[in-house]
């Protein structure tokens, strides 16, 4: 492989990434390019039978040759899925079924748009991709050009949007110190959840001297409500392959391994694909462009333990055992994989590089604000309308992304909080809706990038209960090899448990708060040592609910169901439905009079709620 | 080893014998192997843990102990159909809970417990990366989006083999 057999495969296919991208003097045979998600999200919606489908009416009217069909990386707006583009009037359509085709083809092949099949605000259709609210904001740079490649010519395409020329340029006219001194002018952070600078993690692994040095991608995206990684690798697995490369070069490794989740296959299979499809290419493997560089990538995938995302049990993961963190230091620079110096770096981390060795830093560092450069990517979901993927500057405010690209909340029910970081993070409340999202204004607010979670909850969500789930979801997932995560975590589950039942006295809520705090700081790995934010971030801005459900033995949002009271008003009409469907008798009562709860007897199971149909039965 | 008992079929024992031989004697790859044996199985038979450990060269212990650290392996056998439900934040705030309360009351089992007929099985888990169609479940692997416990007898009842 030289550069003159890479120009050789751009100009094959540039013309139609030019022609999907609009850009004048694309020079195609057909005359529409149809693709169809193939992201994991709108597979599970029937994307595949629909692109079958659409394959299927093209040659059945005899169009093959002015309209083709692609597969395509995730759009990110998943909740509409199956997701349909149209080339080149850059149009999308939603939620697309099998029977929609037979329409799409007909109207396509007169240049005419399927106006129902559009995405609607404020009852208007919108026919330009660019022009949903969801999209103008947006800007795309570790998702960069996914919408434009197809997934059956993923390499060729790849390398006619410029892909592994950054490799190229890395290799052949910058050193191991030019390599690293732009990723750290640039500022790019690490975007996996602590936001070390990327450049800095690279120099501190190139300035050791070892024989054999390694590269991984953390692609253990546990973090529940976040599945950037995911999207990243199944649309465009070989920017990740091209920036582990370059990696490999600027601190002198010539190996590197991608640990995947297992709850990822689609994403695995892509990757792996990839990965042959370079090395049969020869931009992996021995002599990369004819240079001295060697480089080999493998997979390893990891088989569901949350632990693993944190790099000292991930790399334990690999080599083969219970993936347990140990102490740090040594850190993984100096003593990682196998004992040797290793970077290791997030997915979008490393979307980011080969557009930055492109660009140049400065480039990128013009994005974003003061500490924080560049873009971030989210995954929006919970309480919201348009929920899905989505990249933006750093510096963007809560309330942009809630409410100009999310569309609000569902149902007319009221904003109460974003809880960002996952588990390891916190919530942010109505209040600083008006935040610039960064690094350090979240850690200011007791919450944390993260991996990019933002899951919205409203008035419905108890914060409490919230609260609690991730404590269970840390109780689950401790390795348990250090005692104040194993036993403190349980513990801390066990007050809030008290709290919800409303068996908790005041007194509880100090204890709570102290054993927060031991955990955090006494426990060996990340996990241990954030695992308390959710509480300690709720007890911040929600102390009155906690407070409520110890005190008043009330829960506001009626989730906590030892805490729910049902009554039956004078709106009964004596039919007896809810007393039949009661499962421990305790509604008793005469036809045609008001009926009864017995609170001693009732298991607040809520189907007597369900049942009535005169609204007489009230919850509190 | 002992002929009473089988492992499998034939053509699974077979296609095990020959994960055992591509993995000889590399420690590193144990959670390949266990990964590929359940893939076989459909879980790791007992039997094969020691098969493991002498063909790849762990100690049985340090096998078990990574069985059960990772929540993927299970030593008991698959039943026909797994409903694995998410339980990961989105899916939790959207009502999973009350999804699977309506699950486990229609099959009447606990979470990690399989149907007396061996049909069902419903295991949870940390986030199937499906967050913008939450809540959401997989069954054998397929999955199932914007999930409502009304949702949830149409579905089941589908499967009627």
């Amino acid at each position: 492989m030289d550069y003159k057999e890479l120009e050789k495969i751009k100009k094959k296919y540039i013309g139609e990434v030019n022609f999907r991208k609009n850009i004048a003097g694309a020079n195609v045979e057909y005359k529409y390019d149809i693709m169809v998600c193939g992201g994991t999200g709108c597979r599970s919606c029937k994307s595949k039978v629909v692109q079958e489908k659409l394959e299927e009416t093209i040659k059945a009217k005899g169009l093959e040759k002015d309209i083709k069909v692609h597969g395509v990386g995730c759009f990110g707006l998943c909740v509409n899925g199956p997701i349909v583009l149209i080339y080149p009037q850059d149009a999308l359509y939603e939620k697309v079924s099998a029977d929609d085709c037979e329409e799409i083809i007909t109207e396509l092949a007169q240049g005419k748009l399927v106006e129902r099949l559009l995405h609607h605000e404020d009852g208007q259709s919108v026919e330009k991709r660019d022009d949903l609210k969801f999209c103008k904001k947006q800007r795309y740079i570790a998702r960069n050009n996914s919408a434009f490649m197809s997934l059956e010519n993923i390499l060729g395409d790849y390398i006619a949007l410029d892909g592994y020329s950054a490799l190229y340029k890395v290799l052949t006219t910058m050193s191991q110190e030019d390599v690293i001194k732009c990723i750290t002018d640039s500022g790019l952070r690490g975007r996996g959840g602590a936001g070390f600078l990327t450049g800095q993690k690279w120099e501190f692994t190139r300035i050791v001297d070892a024989p054999q040095k390694y590269v991984i991608c953390n692609a253990d995206e546990g973090d529940p409500g976040a599945f950037m990684d995911r999207s990243i690798i199944e649309g465009n697995p070989h920017a990740i392959i091209e920036a582990m490369a370059i990696c490999g070069y600027a601190i002198g490794a010539s190996r590197g391994v991608v640990y995947i989740r297992a709850e990822y296959p689609l994403a695995g299979e892509r990757l792996t694909n990839a990965i042959a499809e370079a090395e049969k290419l020869g931009i992996l493997g021995d002599n990369i462009f004819g240079t001295k560089f060697s480089f080999h990538l493998s997979i390893k995938y990891g088989a569901g333990a949350f632990v693993c995302g944190e790099e000292t049990a991930l790399m334990r993961s690999i080599e083969g055992n219970r993936g347990e963190p140990t102490l740090k230091p040594p850190y993984p620079a100096t003593k990682g994989l196998y004992g040797c110096p290793t970077v290791i770096n997030n997915v979008e981390t490393l979307a980011n590089v080969a557009q930055i060795i492109n660009n140049g830093a400065e480039w990128f560092s013009a994005i974003g604000t003061e500490n924080s450069k560049g873009t971030k990517v989210f995954a929006l979901t919970g309480k919201i309308n348009n929920s899905g993927l989505i990249e933006l500057p750093m510096g963007t405010t809560i309330r942009e992304i809630i409410y100009d690209i999310g569309g609000g909340i569902p149902n007319g029910k009221k904003f109460k909080a974003v809880q960002m970081g996952g588990p390891s993070g916190g919530c942010i409340p109505a209040e600083h809706l008006d935040t610039p999202i960064d690094y350090k204004n979240l850690n200011d607010l007791g919450s944390m990038m993260g991996s990019g979670g933002m899951i919205v909850v409203d008035e419905d969500t108890c914060m409490v209960d919230l609260a609690k789930f991730f404590l269970q979801f840390t109780r689950d997932e401790s390795c348990g090899k250090c005692t104040p995560c194993r036993i403190g975590n349980k513990r801390i589950l066990e007050i809030l448990t008290k709290i919800t039942e409303g068996k908790a006295t005041m007194e509880d809520l100090d204890k709570l708060e102290e054993l927060c705090e031991y955990v955090k700081s006494n426990s060996l790995c990340g996990l241990g040592q954030t695992s308390p934010n959710p509480v300690l971030s709720t007890l911040r801005y929600f102390r009155d609910e906690y407070v409520e459900h110890i005190v008043e033995h009330k829960c506001r949002a009626g989730v906590c169901k030892k805490l729910t009271k049902y009554t039956i008003t004078d709106k009964c009409m004596g039919c007896s439905a809810c007393s039949r469907q009661c499962p421990v008798g305790a509604i008793t009562g005469e036809i045609k009079q008001k009926f009864n709860i017995n609170q001693d007897k009732c298991i607040k199971c809520g189907k007597c709620f369900a049942t009535c149909r005169f609204g007489a039965i009230t919850k509190e | 080893m002992c002929n009473c008992v089988r492992l499998g079929t034939d053509e699974q024992v077979k296609k095990f014998e020959a994960v055992l031989e591509e993995y000889k004697g590399s420690p590193d790859n144990v959670m390949v192997v266990l990964q590929k044996t359940q893939g076989i199985f459909g879980y790791i038979p007992e039997l094969s843990v020691k098969q493991i450990s002498e063909s790849i060269h762990v100690p049985e212990s340090k096998i078990y102990g990574i069985i059960t650290f990772y929540s993927q392996f299970t030593l008991t056998p698959k039943a026909k159909y797994n409903i694995d439900i998410c339980l990961g934040t989105a899916c939790f705030v959207l009502g999973a809970n009350d999804v699977l309360e309506k699950i486990k009351t229609k099959l009447g089992v606990d979470v990690g417990e399989m149907t007396s007929d061996g049909k069902w099985i419903i295991t949870s888990c940390r986030c199937l990366g499906c967050c913008g169609l939450a809540p959401a479940m997989t069954i054998n692997g397929e999955v199932y989006g914007k999930m409502t416990v009304e949702k949830v007898d149409e579905i089941l009842d589908s499967f009627t083999d």
